[in-house]
């Protein structure tokens, strides 16, 4: 590659106009497209297991409402506020980016990393809670066939859960290693106030993370709201030995 | 002599001074292309491989070389790598990558170092894939497929196989992305869309399905990969999950797929008939259209798997009838093909000799897809050699056919040589009587009720695997006549000079044959149809320093 400025090419048509070539160089609205699409692959992703859980919602319905009725609300409520508040930091930032505030944009982006590790921190808090009531992926609650399993849909809904919010976990992650890297971009003078369109990209990722929070929320936590308070009864009954399949 | 793009390249990293090292970083587009060519076809001979073991297994009832349970890792390994590590990628990563910059102006692809990055995680997906052959225990015995439940409880390296999908999935994706993105964004000034050559139509649709399909299989093998992990259930039906949901979630994908492999095929089709018929293309936007709408329609019509799996007697219906529309585009390319031919000057080169092998073969193998899109006729069928020599027929006939048709007119681009004429000729003969000869039996063994994927056989059965064993042998012979001949050449071949075919799309006006680097000399202002002649001769022609016309 080399690093002197891209200067487009020009083509002239017959009668003598001339037109600037598009290289794939700096091409601004070739990397926003790129990454549109992207990102389209991602919802196709999250869709599909969307998709999964609607079907055995509608095969094991009350089984899904009493196993999200055992979920945790207030923090994953507490989770969804976090971010939510990050996507607008993201976005602050980018429009400070835009109007020149690079130190500003910085300040913003260091404050999305730290919202996104606060919501990593509640989902651990979250999740080892329910492994101590003996909910996770492999343990005897969540296979079939022995004393303490749970009702098939109980069992789906559990592992349908963990494997989402686990995936949904992974693209945090990604996400603030992509914010680091970003930040070192904006260091090292390679993304600037005229340059950003891994600014851009970055803050459509963040969106795209917390929209797939916005729907995996309800789906999750709130399907079963009506049917008990955010204890976890079902998941203490367990440890009296009776089974809540009623 | 000026510099092709054998002699200098950019790369991904740095600046390497060694041969090797400017190979494994580079992004040139061409160079990428050339490497998944070499890949794809190493691994096409070991897929050819496991299945010639399967054809001497099968040449007489009872067993000869191998137990039924090597059997059905046999043709698992046969179809994974044939499926996911060779026509999947197939055209598109080698002829997208290499033909379809050169054919929009593009001095590259979009993101190049993406394209550097997307071509080493194939490689990736492919170790992974192999190394199931000797770690746990023994390669997957569940067919191409992976359906549920059967997967979940064999004792065979499953997952790594489906981590293997996985990651040539995510390949495919990123493919998909660059080169829409490139279709979009890079085409020379002058060409909009319905000036682009049709290849470049047929990667376009392509890339969709790539990109809107693929996420799909990719999550469907994930969930499967922690099933078998964790027992969640949802492909179990001892579980409480549904074993067809897996189907559904897998053909949403692997129908599409198929489309997949067959419009850049269409593609170079496409490019061929006009070139050696010297006419230009009757119904050019009828082709190009019905490229986009066989991708649309691809994607309802995936239950036509599913008819004997258990699905409501409404939704077999109208997947079946939505399976037929596929025809119509379809159709409608093959008459637009003979009608460009018609009255043409058409010249038997080798790549016009495949492609018209290919408009026989195909009609055969489509016209079969009709015969079992009918639920009736598919319950008696479904799932015996009718469906495994319709398929071949439409992806051996039809796809690799024409990326055969494909290597030998793109050969002059890349290599800057001409191959022998006269062997490429014989080695075409061999394969498409060998092809006939392997198939056409199995319609009939189909008809009369051999099962697929079976080790043994009625004695009744034998004749028809006997002449289909003579047939492999053909067209064995015949595939590696035409490989020795594009490398022979490639070392000892005449020079071809820049444009051999008089062809008329912008890879065959570039200043030098191999090309330079950085493609054309500059880029030209497109302000003509691709495929302009005038009797028998291109009507367009360029000063090749300048890139303006001067006809």
């Amino acid at each position: 590659m080399s690093d002197h400025a891209y200067v487009p090419e020009i083509a002239t048509s017959r009668d003598g106009v001339e037109h600037e070539v598009q290289g794939w160089q700096g091409d601004f609205y070739g990397g926003k497209l790129g990454f549109w699409l992207f990102m389209l692959t991602e919802v196709l992703m999250f869709g599909a297991m969307f998709m999964v859980l609607t079907y055995y919602f509608t095969l094991h319905h009350n089984d899904f409402i009493d196993a999200s009725a055992s979920l945790n609300r207030v923090l994953g409520g507490f989770n969804t506020v976090v971010l939510l508040i990050s996507a607008l930091t993201m976005g602050l930032g980018l429009l400070k980016m835009r109007s020149g505030d690079v130190k500003g944009a910085k300040l913003m982006i260091w404050a999305t990393i730290l919202l996104a590790f606060v919501f990593l921190g509640v989902k651990a808090i979250e999740w080892s809670l329910e492994y101590q009531h003996g909910v996770f992926l492999g343990l005897d609650a969540l296979q079939s066939g022995n004393a303490h399993s749970k009702p098939f849909g109980q069992i789906l809904f559990f592992g349908m859960y963990f494997t989402m919010t686990g995936l949904h976990g992974f693209h945090i992650i990604i996400g603030i290693g992509l914010m680091l890297w970003l930040l070192k971009r904006i260091n090292t003078g390679k993304v600037t106030t005229d340059h950003h369109i891994l600014y851009w990209n970055i803050a459509l990722y963040w969106d795209l993370v917390h929209l797939i929070w916005v729907f995996v929320f309800p789906y999750f936590y709130m399907i079963g709201c009506d049917a008990g308070g955010y204890h976890m009864p079902d998941i203490g009954s367990l440890f009296g030995g009776h089974s809540n399949e009623h | 002599m000026s510099k092709s793009y054998f002699d200098e390249t950019h790369c991904a990293i740095g600046h390497p001074k060694t041969k090797v090292m400017q190979w494994l970083l580079t992004v040139d587009h061409k160079r990428i292309g050339i490497m998944y060519a070499a890949v794809m076809f190493t691994f096409f001979f070991v897929a050819i491989a496991t299945a010639m073991a399967m054809r001497i297994e099968l040449f007489a009832p009872g067993a000869q070389i191998m137990d039924g349970d090597t059997f059905n890792q046999a043709f698992t390994l046969h179809g994974v790598i044939m499926i996911f590590l060779f026509i999947i990628p197939g055209i598109p990563a080698v002829f997208g990558n290499i033909v379809m910059p050169l054919m929009i102006g593009a001095k590259d692809v979009s993101f190049p170092r993406l394209n550097w990055f997307t071509f080493w995680l194939y490689i990736l997906g492919c170790i992974i894939a192999l190394s199931s052959l000797w770690t746990g225990n023994g390669f997957a015995d569940t067919g191409w497929t992976f359906y549920a439940p059967y997967s979940l409880n064999t004792d065979t390296n499953v997952i790594t196989t489906l981590v293997a999908a996985f990651v040539l999935g995510m390949a495919s994706i990123l493919t998909g992305l660059n080169f829409l993105v490139t279709i979009h964004r890079l085409r020379a000034p002058g060409m909009d869309f319905f000036k682009m050559p049709l290849f470049v139509w047929g990667i376009y649709a392509t890339a969709w399905i790539q990109l809107l399909a693929t996420p799909v299989v990719g999550i469907t093998l994930i969930l499967a990969i922690l099933e078998k992990y964790f027992g969640i259930g949802i492909f179990d039906p001892s579980k409480g999950g549904d074993p067809v949901l897996f189907e559904h979630l897998f053909w949403i994908y692997s129908h599409p797929a198929v489309y997949l492999m067959i419009l850049p095929a269409f593609g170079i089709m496409s490019e061929i008939i006009p070139v050696f018929s010297r006419r230009e293309i009757f119904g050019y936007r009828t082709i190009a259209l019905s490229s986009a709408s066989i991708a649309g329609i691809g994607y309802l019509v995936w239950g036509h798997h599913l008819f004997t799996s258990g699905m409501s007697d409404i939704a077999k219906t109208i997947f079946s009838f939505l399976t037929f529309f596929v025809a119509i585009p379809t159709g409608i390319k093959f008459y637009d093909w003979i009608a460009t031919m018609y009255k043409g000057k058409i010249i038997l080169k080798s790549p016009m000799l495949w492609a018209l092998g290919t408009i026989v073969t195909f009609a055969i193998g489509g016209l079969t897809g009709v015969t079992i899109a009918m639920v009736g006729s598919d319950i008696h069928l479904q799932d015996t050699y009718y469906s495994v020599a319709h398929f071949h027929y439409a992806i051996l006939g039809g796809v690799v056919f024409l990326f055969f048709a494909g290597l030998h007119y793109w050969f002059p681009v890349v290599t800057g040589k001409m191959y022998k004429e006269g062997v490429a000729k014989v080695a075409f003969w061999l394969n498409f009587i060998g092809m006939n000869l392997l198939w056409f039996p199995m319609f009939i063994a189909g008809y009369n009720g051999m099962p697929r994927r079976y080790f043994d056989y009625l004695p009744e059965f034998q004749i028809y695997h006997q002449i289909s064993g003579l047939g492999a042998a053909v067209i064995l012979s015949g595939l590696l006549l035409m490989f020795w001949n594009f490398l022979y050449s490639w070392k000892n071949g005449e020079p071809s000079g820049t444009n051999p075919w008089n062809a008329t799309t912008l890879e065959w006006h570039l200043p030098s044959s191999p090309p330079p680097l950085e493609n054309h000399t500059k880029v030209p202002y497109v302000d003509f149809n691709p495929y302009e002649y005038h009797h028998g001769e291109p009507v367009v022609k360029f000063d090749y320093e300048t890139m303006k016309r001067i006809d």
